[in-house]
């Protein structure tokens, strides 16, 4: 039997914007649990191998006087309806049964297919960082930094803060675009300071804009990338993400109408499914500063407390920055034609590009983008493989307009015989499933 | 003589060869530390290093103690962990 806990509010994800959620709602009155699948609080963006920053020990001081019970090592596999959750926790089954839930699930980075992507010495941007804060070195390793966004600079600079030799940091968006970005975050003080330091740091490494690698070559693992201006770059390390895209899985396996880039919500950060809110990456990509306001917002809302004006205003200026981000960092069209026919784009099950554009070449003209993206995982296999479409699912919908098929539990792999043990209080989570 | 305090290395077994790592840190930066980039197979049998460094792309699954399918990022390091790639 699944050991069974009850909160007033449960709170999923343990980054910035879940911690402030899980905060504003227990300092409303509430009972709260913050669930989180690692086994430290702070999400992907406070997650220090060392010492956490001071803001990040601030708001983990203030949850731990909040009285939130958190649940750590927890990951959620399975939502039946939006009063309870069932999750996977040493291994043994965990029902969460809550009034109110937020999500607060983040972001992972966008990868897109190009020639050469599979070979080991790839990695993600923050992946890098990931790595670098889990222990791993990068001394005397030589770097290149590519793909798009802010996360590139804050990679670059801390993989030279360990000892990497960073050869190139290659940015897609034009030199003018990246500019006007620079410019506009006068407006944001804090940020801009940031994004100082981080050019200090640069200073010295090949940086070009408007640039993007065409292919990774190498014998066994990366040697060396060829970029879009020509350059032959040799390389350990090819650290290449183009951004993030939210991790929506939990919030559409609930039902909450969501886009590609953000969950439907009201003022209150309400999505279109009772009693279940969101909060930070999830309201679109906009970084730690949306993440603690709209997980304030999101946990006030969720208690059933007054939501302040002066909160309201906040969450709108991060907002216009989160959009001033993504027009800055948007994609170019060249990005979708460096897969060729026979590279892989589906990783986990090996389908490659040509397999897919058969499907879709196949499917009707007038094929609805979720129908297309059906096709393609019921004819290829794309997107069922153990990561469960997530790395190739917004690379297809980047390459081919086709949207995510239908989410069904379990949300991640998990043993059968945890599974069996779910069946906690009548219905086990696969049971439901079918309800639906 | 130094007052500092350095906790004793753990040592894992990665395919047979010994290799120290820090406590604390995760399996998979100790196998990047120890020059171990290639982790899986994949089905056609192309070998594989981590991608995402986060747990969702699945890139960096090893055999733990004879456990399949474990992904090194998502594990600490512990002494006498056996670990198999490109299994």
């Amino acid at each position: 039997m699944a050991e069974r806990i009850a909160a007033d509010v449960a709170v999923v994800g343990g980054g910035p914007a879940g911690i402030s959620a899980a905060v504003h709602a227990a300092e409303a009155g509430r009972s709260v649990v913050l669930l989180d699948p690692s086994p430290r609080l702070g999400g992907q963006i406070w997650r220090h191998h060392g010492r956490p920053p001071a803001v990040a020990l601030q708001w983990r001081e203030r949850l731990a006087g909040s009285g939130a019970r958190l649940l750590l090592d927890t990951t959620v596999i399975d939502a039946p309806d939006a009063g309870r959750l069932l999750a996977e926790r040493h291994g043994r089954a965990v029902s969460v049964h809550c009034e109110r839930l937020v999500l607060a699930t983040g972001a992972r980075e966008l990868f897109l297919p190009f020639s050469g992507w599979t070979l080991p010495g790839v990695i993600g941007a923050g992946a890098a960082q990931a790595l670098r804060e889990s222990g791993a070195r990068f001394r005397g390793r030589r770097v290149v930094v590519a793909g798009s966004g802010p996360l590139l600079v804050a990679a670059a600079a801390g993989l030279r803060r360990a000892g990497a030799r960073v050869v190139a940091l290659v940015e897609q968006a034009p030199a003018a675009r990246v500019a006007a970005f620079g410019v506009s975050l006068a407006r944001h003080p804090g940020k801009l300071a940031e994004a100082i330091g981080y050019a200090v740091r640069l200073r010295g490494v090949l940086v070009r804009t408007g640039v993007w690698v065409r292919e990774a070559e190498g014998d066994g693992r990366v040697e060396r990338v060829v970029t879009s201006d020509g350059r032959r770059l040799e390389c350990d390390v090819l650290a290449c993400g183009f951004g993030l895209v939210p991790n929506l899985e939990l919030a559409r396996m609930l039902g909450c109408e969501a886009t590609a880039e953000r969950v439907v919500t009201d003022d209150a950060l309400q999505t279109s499914v009772p009693r279940v809110f969101v909060a930070g990456e999830l309201c679109g990509i906009g970084g730690a500063g949306q993440a603690l306001v709209s997980g304030a917002i999101a946990g006030l809302a969720a208690a059933g407390a007054r939501v302040p004006g002066a909160l309201r205003r906040r969450l709108a200026r991060e907002r216009a920055f989160a959009a001033r981000l993504s027009r800055a960092f948007a994609l170019r069209d060249e990005l979708r034609t460096l897969a060729r026919p026979e590279t892989i784009v589906c990783r986990c099950e090996d389908v490659t590009l040509a397999r897919i554009g058969d499907v879709t070449a196949s499917s009707e003209q007038a094929a609805a983008r979720r129908d297309r993206g059906r096709q393609v995982k019921l004819h290829t296999r794309a997107g069922m493989g153990a990561c469960q479409g997530r790395v190739c699912g917004p690379a297809l919908s980047f390459l081919f307009d086709c949207a995510a098929d239908t989410i069904r539990p379990p949300l991640v792999p998990v043993p059968l015989a945890l599974l069996a043990e779910s069946g906690e209080d009548g219905g086990g989570g696969l049971e439901s499933e079918e309800e639906r | 003589m130094s007052q500092r305090t350095v906790a004793e290395p753990v040592r894992i077994e990665v395919d047979g060869r010994l290799i120290e790592a820090e406590p604390g840190t995760s399996l998979l930066a100790a196998l990047w530390n120890a020059g171990v980039l290639a982790l899986r197979r994949s089905p056609s049998g192309e070998a594989r290093g981590p991608l995402c460094g986060m747990g969702t792309c699945f890139e960096c699954r090893v055999t733990i103690d004879g456990v399949p399918d474990r992904r090194a990022c998502a594990e600490s390091v512990r002494d006498g962990m056996k670990v198999r790639t490109l299994g």
